[in-house]
């Protein structure tokens, strides 16, 4: 695909959902950072606290389109997002993507927030299950695609499987 | 409790009662939670969505503490005006309202809070006051969240807090806003120049109904922009510090306008007030800047047959959804003009002929 603008390869999508209809954008590298950096530094919000103007500061840093391509091909193991799904629409597959996509999203976190770590209330259950949780995420995906690809043997294991553990879960939350 | 009950009342936010309530509506915290167990919603199948939505309902929902006077509804099967209404009313987002799949609110009594189920979040819980009380607000919020999360496990990191679908709300998933009206800044052509310093100690700055709104009827909701790396009492704090220096502005431009020019300004409200009590049709957006001239007319003793409370429920009744909830049937544009302003004259006309001691 070409980019909007030139004659360039489109490597930026962008889906803008800032105004009232969701407009979608084929961009090359160069015109990407122009239209991820604000004109006006007194516009509405500042660039550096919404998600887009955090993505266009991370452009800004030097990473050049081979070094996010390169990043934008690791997916998660578990929702099976790429980076490149994330930047393209701005929302994460799951929580194991912030373990995952840690090494691209610090800074992202850091131009957002100016702080990557968190202060403040925790949930009073502990969390040390967590990796069961996630675990549980990945199976019900692959048993839908088994499903998909009607491969009901491997369905049914893995829907056993997902029981066993959703008890496993349940009775150590008792 | 079902829907149909919250049509005729309007709503905690706007009872008009509360410290500063003059100038503050509202005052709202709302906080992202996601479970540990499922993906996140733009992952999710449609298997996931009615999952999320079971556990919270089946676990968390039947919690003592919760249960009680909870109307839970299926936003999915409700019809548009409906899920209109709920918008209106700011017990839903508009993102809830148009987004497709297996979704639902709770709605607490008196409309004090609202926990959204498969929003951009598995859970996004808020809680809504009247005037500037975000102490009270995040007392509620918290407990029903602690409420919850005794059932469900929350998607939580060590380091990053609680983990949300976009990272803008990672850490504390708490936005905290208030709600302003601020008609007089806006006379004085000094709100644009408020709007830039909030922005720099990272406030954000939203019309009436949330991001991407206009600012209608002179309302702008002031909120936190960052969520992680500063506590939630931070973050509050940081609201409420600067509210009532708002206040204090917003004050100080209407003593100005009441000293400079009292006569145009009591024209002015004075023609708004007229308008609305005559017209035979009225869209929405001039029945909503009329009425913030009428409202700030109230607070300045302009008009005395009118209560604060009683513009607060003209503000809500003549929204879109409300006005055809109110009439029990469908009505276009142009039919919602005429009925608007019917509503309008009947209301006014009853006021004015009523003691003005006898409404609040």
């Amino acid at each position: 695909m070409k980019c909007q603008h030139c004659e360039k390869p489109a490597t930026f999508h962008i889906t803008e959902l800032t105004g009232v209809e969701v407009e979608e954008l084929h961009l090359c590298e160069e015109h990407a950072r122009n239209y991820l950096t604000p004109v006006d530094p007194q516009s509405e919000s500042p660039a550096s606290q919404t998600l887009a103007g955090a993505l266009a500061q991370q452009l800004q840093l030097g990473q050049t389109a081979e070094d996010l391509a390169r990043l934008d091909q690791q997916a998660c193991p578990i929702c099976g997002i790429t980076f490149y799904e994330f930047r393209n629409q701005g929302r994460l597959g799951c929580p194991h993507d912030y373990s995952c996509f840690e090494e691209e999203l610090e800074p992202l976190v850091m131009n957002i927030h100016g702080a990557t770590e968190h202060v403040g209330k925790r949930p009073r259950r502990s969390s040390a299950g967590s990796e069961q949780q996630t675990e549980l995420i990945r199976l019900r995906r692959e048993m839908k695609e088994a499903v998909d690809n009607e491969d009901y043997e491997k369905a049914s294991q893995l829907r056993d499987q997902i029981k066993e553990l959703e008890e496993e879960i349940s009775s150590q939350q008792e | 409790m079902e829907l149909e009950d919250l049509t005729g009342s309007s709503g905690e936010w706007l009872r008009g009662s509360g410290p500063e309530s003059d100038i503050v509506i509202s005052s709202r915290i709302r906080l992202a939670r996601n479970l540990a167990d499922f993906p996140f919603i733009r992952t999710a199948t449609d298997h996931d969505r009615l999952a999320i939505e079971q556990t919270i309902c089946e676990r968390a929902l039947v919690d003592d503490h919760l249960k009680k006077n909870l109307l839970y509804l299926n936003v999915s099967e409700l019809e548009f005006v409906d899920r209109q209404f709920l918008v209106e009313r700011q017990l839903i987002s508009r993102e809830h309202a148009e987004s497709e799949g297996a979704r639902g609110v709770a709605i607490g009594s008196r409309e004090t809070y609202s926990l959204m189920i498969n929003e951009e979040d598995h859970l996004r819980i808020q809680v809504m006051n009247s005037g500037l009380d975000l102490k009270a607000a995040w007392d509620m919020v918290s407990e029903i969240d602690d409420a919850v999360e005794k059932h469900v496990t929350y998607a939580f990191h060590e380091k990053l807090g609680y983990l949300t679908a976009c990272p803008t709300n990672v850490g504390t998933g708490m936005r905290v806003s208030v709600m302003l009206h601020l008609p007089a800044l806006v006379i004085t052509r000094q709100i644009k120049k408020v709007f830039r310093s909030l922005h720099k100690i990272s406030l954000a700055v939203r019309g009436l109904y949330g991001e991407g709104s206009q600012a209608m009827g002179d309302f702008y909701q002031i909120s936190n922009q960052i969520t992680l790396g500063r506590s939630e009492l931070d973050l509050i704090n940081q609201v409420s510090d600067v509210v009532p220096v708002l206040i204090d502005y917003e004050r100080r431009a209407r003593a100005f306008l009441m000293r400079e020019s009292q006569k145009d300004l009591h024209d002015r409200v004075s023609r708004a007030y007229g308008i609305l009590s005559s017209a035979k049709t009225i869209s929405s957006e001039e029945t909503m800047h009329l009425l913030s001239s009428v409202r700030m007319g109230v607070n300045l003793g302009l008009i005395d047959n009118l209560q604060i409370p009683d513009v607060n429920k003209l503000f809500i009744h003549t929204q879109p959804a409300h006005l055809q909830k109110l009439r029990g049937e469908e009505l276009d544009t142009a039919d919602r003009n005429v009925e608007r302003a019917s509503y309008l004259r009947r209301y006014l006309r009853t006021i004015g002929g009523e003691d003005a001691a006898e409404q609040n």
